[in-house]
């Protein structure tokens, strides 16, 4: 494969110091997400590990200015944030909410849909850990099927599929909408950045290993990160007014059972089990695929992003982040 | 005397420089013109009746262009509050409006306001809560938000209600708490009164922009509201008490120099009618404060010395007021249009306990009135003053008044016309 060069922002936004857990998905997704949007940012946190992550008074980590909020209201919080900053003049700085799983998926999911539906003009980054991992590990709607945790014992895990976020949001027609991984960082720092240059609402969906919450050791993280990419579990997107879909990043299609043997929370699995879940990532991927126009030739990986291919790709997706902009603006009026 | 000096500031209230013109609007649209007088930047709410005029004619004036504002039309009240938080932290002036179960939804953020010391408005209209399902006025709603860190008013007319909005800003900003003004369903908020609209330059000279003493600003990056521990939350608790304290003398200073630009007061925390030779004064508040005005004109001019104490502000809690009142009178009657189940009504409970440690103590009866839109007439109030009249102690803690239940008499008895067999002096204190 060859030594892979990262081309990252050198400003570290983000302080060391934090009290993250080693290993945290979430931890590098805010520093990647900071790189991105740099220091002319205000950062709204709801209930989530990013309220312990920051740190406690008068401590923060961020470097940037931090509303804590209350679970449910990361989206209607920062949809006053940006209100405010523009009935007053400021129309430059970057409102960022920075959500987990928990407050996306469950609690925050009605204001998130009236954000979304008022097409607010900010970015919202869900990093999906897949379960409430800063109350301790109880299962929340983006835990996947058959998953250990602390409210589904390995005796009977959870029974019902991960909701499917993505489809939820592009069911709200939203500009840009897409997801990310820690696994890779020129990736996601690439569509946070086209997230700001985007005017209205902005979705972004980052899976976000938990070693505490997943039962791995923190130096798997990224390991972890990618295969999920790769078994097709989690795979990269972006979808321009929830209609125009492109894949960032074509799938090995490694066996699911490769990414599930690496994490305890699935240990308890049987066979057949384990059979479900590749059938459900298989359908899943399936029906992702047929909403990719067929004659869309896709970045197929990032070993071939010196290729004219790639660079078609990215020229096609300026065309259409001005169109969704056009668009955007339109829809404000 | 008093009552025509009170008559006399209505009428020089209306005639007075300040004023850019009088209109005959209901009491929801009083709030709204407020709210544009006030140049709030950011408006979030979330429909229900009867809340939804206030919001209504917002839009109006939003979209007429006639104030820069963003309105940002939520999908719930909690939304609505979140983003009046969300607004507030960034340095604007917020504002939002809502009623009865829109108020319970907040509960959780207004707290969360109070917590941050973010200035924001907001009007609530009373409405009683469900089940079963009432439109209609009591305070349940917002006396029920009694420990969130509000301060909470209590408005009488729709002049009051214009009033005491551009009053609550400046009380707001300057005490770094939130303001919710109360006004009673149908009964003001949907009821047209003339009301004065000041002009708007001597508005922005009583009430100039916003300057937030802090906010969040990407030249100085803070975190606000993070965890803490046990060793300073308890000072922050502390201080958010101190603020309701200082509050007090807050809104007794607004109000006199609100007096001097526009020619109208409301006495600060509590306005007083017909104490002076009391010795019988009934405490109550919002629009029965009018009504019991009517009753206690016709007691007097049988010759009946009763009085009346409007209780405008109820968070902070007027405390100097009451046990100055409770000096001089005999007996102490509260109506309360709410009830805390399992004790009593809520205003008669707050004023039985600023009074235990005063040393001049009168009798306390508490009366319970008006829920979910039963009509407070001034037979009602009349009621209560001939129970006060012949008994010199309660016989139960909450006298419940016209109820209709027949295993309920409570011994309110109406007044009788030419008030014979009704006691006519307690004697001067």
């Amino acid at each position: 494969m060859g030594q892979i060069k990262y081309q990252l922002p050198p400003d570290e936004v983000l302080a060391p110091g934090h009290f993250a857990c080693p290993g945290c998905g979430a931890t590098l997704t805010m520093r990647y997400a900071l790189k991105a949007l740099g220091r002319k940012t205000v950062v709204v946190i709801p209930a989530c590990c990013w309220s312990v992550i920051d740190g406690p008074v008068p401590y923060s980590a961020a470097g940037v200015p931090v509303f804590h909020t209350a679970f449910e209201t990361a989206a209607s919080t920062a949809s006053g944030v940006k209100a405010g900053l523009d009935a007053q003049g400021d129309h430059e700085t970057t409102v960022l909410a920075f959500a987990g799983d928990g407050g996306t998926f469950d609690i925050g999911l009605q204001a998130l849909s009236g954000a979304a539906e008022r097409n607010e003009d900010f970015i919202y980054i869900c990093y999906d850990n897949e379960a409430y991992m800063n109350t301790g590990i109880q299962r929340s709607s983006a835990t996947p099927f058959g998953a250990w945790t602390t409210t589904t014992p390995a005796v009977s895990p959870k029974a019902e599929k991960k909701k499917n976020i993505i489809e939820i949001l592009a069911a709200h027609r939203i500009p840009y909408l897409a997801t990310a991984s820690v696994a890779y960082p020129d990736d996601m720092i690439a569509k946070i950045r086209k997230a700001k240059d985007i005017r209205g609402f902005k979705f972004i969906h980052v899976f976000s290993p938990c070693p505490p919450g997943w039962k791995f050791e923190p130096e798997d993280s990224i390991k972890i990160s990618r295969m999920a990419i790769e078994s097709k579990v989690f795979p990269l997107i972006e979808i321009i007014d929830g209609i125009d879909y492109a894949l960032s990043k074509e799938p090995d299609g490694i066996p699911v059972r490769d990414y599930i043997k690496m994490q305890g929370r699935f240990r308890h699995l049987n066979d057949e089990q384990i059979g479900i879940i590749q059938a459900n990532v298989t359908e899943d991927w399936e029906r992702l695929r047929a909403k990719f126009a067929p004659t869309r030739k896709v970045s197929r990986s990032r070993r071939d992003e010196s290729t004219g291919e790639n660079k078609s790709s990215q020229t096609r997706n300026v065309t259409r982040t001005k169109n969704a902009r056009k668009r955007a603006q339109k829809s404000r009026g | 005397m008093m009552e025509k000096n009170v008559a006399n500031t209505k009428r020089d209230g209306l005639l007075h420089p300040s004023i850019d013109k009088v209109v005959v609007i209901e009491g929801t649209h009083a709030a709204s013109h407020a709210v544009k007088l006030a140049r709030v930047q950011v408006i979030a709410a979330y429909p229900i009746t009867p809340q939804t005029s206030v919001v209504e004619k917002l839009s109006e004036i939003v979209s007429d262009g006639d104030l820069d504002a963003k309105f940002i039309k939520v999908e719930s009240e909690h939304s609505a509050m979140a983003c009046c938080i969300g607004s507030s932290i960034s340095g604007a002036r917020a504002f939002t409006a809502t009623s009865s179960q829109g108020l319970a939804l907040m509960h959780e953020l207004l707290h969360w306001a109070a917590g941050s010391r973010l200035p924001i408005v907001m009007v609530n209209v009373n409405r009683a809560m469900a089940p079963p399902w009432s439109i209609y006025v009591d305070h349940n709603d917002s006396l029920s938000q009694r420990d969130t860190g509000w301060l909470q008013f209590y408005a009488e007319s729709n002049q009051e209600v214009t009033d005491t909005v551009l009053q609550a800003y400046k009380i707001a900003e300057t005490v770094s708490l939130p303001v919710m003004i109360n006004l009673d369903a149908f009964v003001l908020s949907h009821t047209s009164e003339p009301v004065a609209l000041p002009k708007q330059e001597i508005v922005d000279e009583f009430l100039p922009a916003r300057k937030a003493s802090f906010k969040i600003d990407t030249s100085d990056p803070k975190a606000f509201g993070a965890l803490i521990g046990p060793e300073a939350y308890m000072e922050m608790r502390y201080k958010l008490y101190r603020a309701m304290e200082d509050a007090r003398s807050v809104i007794r200073e607004v109000d006199r120099d609100f007096a001097e630009k526009f020619g109208r007061s409301y006495g600060g925390l509590v306005e007083e009618y017909m104490t002076e030779d009391a010795e019988t004064v009934l405490i109550t508040s919002a629009t029965a404060v009018s009504t019991a005005r009517i009753a206690v004109d016709e007691l007097r001019s049988m010759g009946f010395p009763v009085g009346l104490m409007k209780l405008r502000v109820f968070r902070p809690f007027p405390v100097d007021e009451v046990r100055e009142l409770a000096k001089h009178v005999r007996k102490i009657g509260v109506m309360d249009r709410n009830v805390s189940f399992g004790a009593t009504g809520i205003i008669y409970q707050e004023t039985k306990a600023v009074l235990y440690n005063a040393a001049d103590r009168p009798s306390v009866f508490g009366f319970i009135a008006g829920l979910g839109g039963r009509d407070i007439t001034p037979e009602t109030i009349k009621e209560i003053f001939s129970y006060l009249m012949n008994h010199d102690e309660p016989e139960s803690e909450s006298v419940w008044v016209s109820l209709k239940t027949s295993d309920a008499d409570q011994g309110a008895r109406p007044f009788p016309e030419t008030g014979a067999g009704i006691r006519r002096s307690e004697g001067v204190k």
